[in-house]
């Protein structure tokens, strides 16, 4: 259980960080918090020549709000969602999902770009980003680009990033006004990972018709999985007519899930439909209860 | 040693600790070889058991987890740092003995790290609360009833 050798890199600055990076490619993985790479590093599933550890790049940690959106850089700690009183105030959504990561001693280190970048299908800072329309903006010595969550994550443990690019930051929306907001997710234990899980996104006008409708799944599929004809379902109607059940029967429609250890594709279904259930309720109890 | 070999210095138990290491050299091993601080110990290695938790910057962290190098710096405060200089028991340790929350000991002084960095943050948590911030700590003997009341134990002391 102990690493393959590695060449250890810790830029100070970003633009060292991309150079090495773009020097490297295939070769060079990068370190943020270490709480997914280490074990793979550990347990050799894979090995890197070169890692270019993250931590002391200069400004690639913070939360700061800008312009409709809740910007957290990628180097943030999971545990600063559950600390910081503006991703309570300004994304709700995240501020819950941050206490169902892991276990604290995690989250003390893991981060949030690391989450996003390690593209897990079963954790919950991709599904969370999916269902707000959360946006990442991504550094290479090419240039930046940005990129819509509901793109960026390609298959399991696959997103578009490329070898030389650095996610640097996403951008989490600001859903304003009459809003609501639930995520629920079933596991063995608390803390690990999801065996399914949804996270759940409601707008309404001033008449409690809902404008806009988000269900984002986790640990169903190889990438987080947005519920389409679900969310079709929702749009329109008003809050207090909606019937979760059914919402959620027709959210898991078409889902395929794949038996594994800890559950059978069709219990993994069931529990889907459950948590789809348990988030959209409560977001429709938070829109109902919005003024 | 080798050539590649980096120079790294941090914070033991309010002790400065300075050696060069290989870079996939972990801060439990660190620890261990390097300080000869065996009161952090090696279960799984690779995050899951929770014995080799440290605080790191006062924060609780998996010490297998982190590089010693990534440590550079940084204050590190290990089991053995939080009892008494005599040796006397911290509160949770104390609490721990009184509870029998401990059988064979191999998972205590993760589980004594994490109840002090929870009490740090929540003086006094509900039953809940302790039961999930120790989620990420596994003990094979005691059933973990021991182990709660120990916290609650620690926090009316």
């Amino acid at each position: 259980m102990k690493p393959a050798t590695f060449r250890y890199h810790a830029p100070a600055t970003l633009t060292d960080a991309l150079t090495l990076l773009s020097e490297y490619g295939d070769d060079a993985k990068v370190l943020a918090g270490g709480q997914s790479l280490v074990p793979i590093l550990a347990m050799r599933l894979s090995r890197f020549d070169h890692l270019v550890d993250v931590n002391r790049v200069d400004g690639l940690a913070g939360i700061t709000r800008e312009n409709g959106h809740l910007v957290v850089r990628a180097g943030t700690r999971q545990r600063a969602l559950e600390r910081d009183e503006s991703v309570a105030a300004h994304v709700p959504l995240l501020a819950r999902a941050a206490p169902l990561i892991a276990h604290f001693q995690i989250r003390n280190r893991g981060t949030v770009g690391g989450s996003l970048a390690h593209a897990d299908p079963a954790s919950e800072l991709p599904a969370v980003a999916l269902a707000l329309g959360a946006e990442f903006d991504i550094a290479s010595e090419r240039g930046t680009r940005r990129a819509d969550a509901a793109t960026f994550f390609e298959s399991l443990w696959t997103t578009t990033l490329e070898p030389d690019e650095l996610l640097v930051g996403a951008r989490f929306p600001v859903w304003s006004g009459r809003s609501g907001f639930g995520i629920r997710e079933v596991a063995r234990r608390h803390g690990d990972f999801a065996i399914a899980g949804a996270a759940c996104a409601l707008a309404a006008d001033d008449d409690g018709r809902l404008a806009r409708a988000a269900i984002a799944l986790f640990g169903v599929a190889s990438t987080p999985w947005r519920a389409a004809d679900a969310e079709a379902a929702l749009t329109g109607a008003i809050a207090t007519d909606v019937d979760a059940m059914e919402v959620a029967a027709a959210a898991v429609r078409g889902l395929d899930p794949t038996d594994d250890v800890h559950a059978s594709g069709a219990a993994r279904l069931a529990i889907a439909q459950h948590v789809v259930s348990l988030a959209l309720s409560d977001a429709l109890a938070e829109v109902r209860d919005a003024r | 040693m080798h050539d590649d070999d980096i120079a790294v210095t941090m914070n033991v138990n309010g002790e400065r600790r300075r050696a060069r290491v290989e870079a996939r050299l972990t801060l439990a091993d660190f620890l261990r070889e390097e300080c000869a601080l065996t009161g952090t110990h090696l279960g799984c290695e690779h995050g899951v058991c929770g014995a080799c938790t440290v605080l790191l910057d006062g924060d609780a962290v998996r010490s297998c987890l982190v590089f010693a190098v990534q440590a550079e710096g940084a204050r590190v405060t290990t089991v053995e740092g939080l009892g008494g200089p005599d040796g006397a028991l911290s509160p949770v340790q104390d609490a721990l003995r009184a509870e029998h929350g401990l059988q064979c000991g191999f998972c205590t002084p993760g589980f004594v790290v994490s109840i002090t960095a929870l009490l740090a943050e929540n003086p006094n948590p509900n039953d809940q609360e302790v039961r999930e911030a120790l989620s990420g700590n596994i003990c094979r003997c005691t059933g973990y009833q021991g182990i709660v009341k120990a916290v609650q134990r620690a926090v009316s002391s």
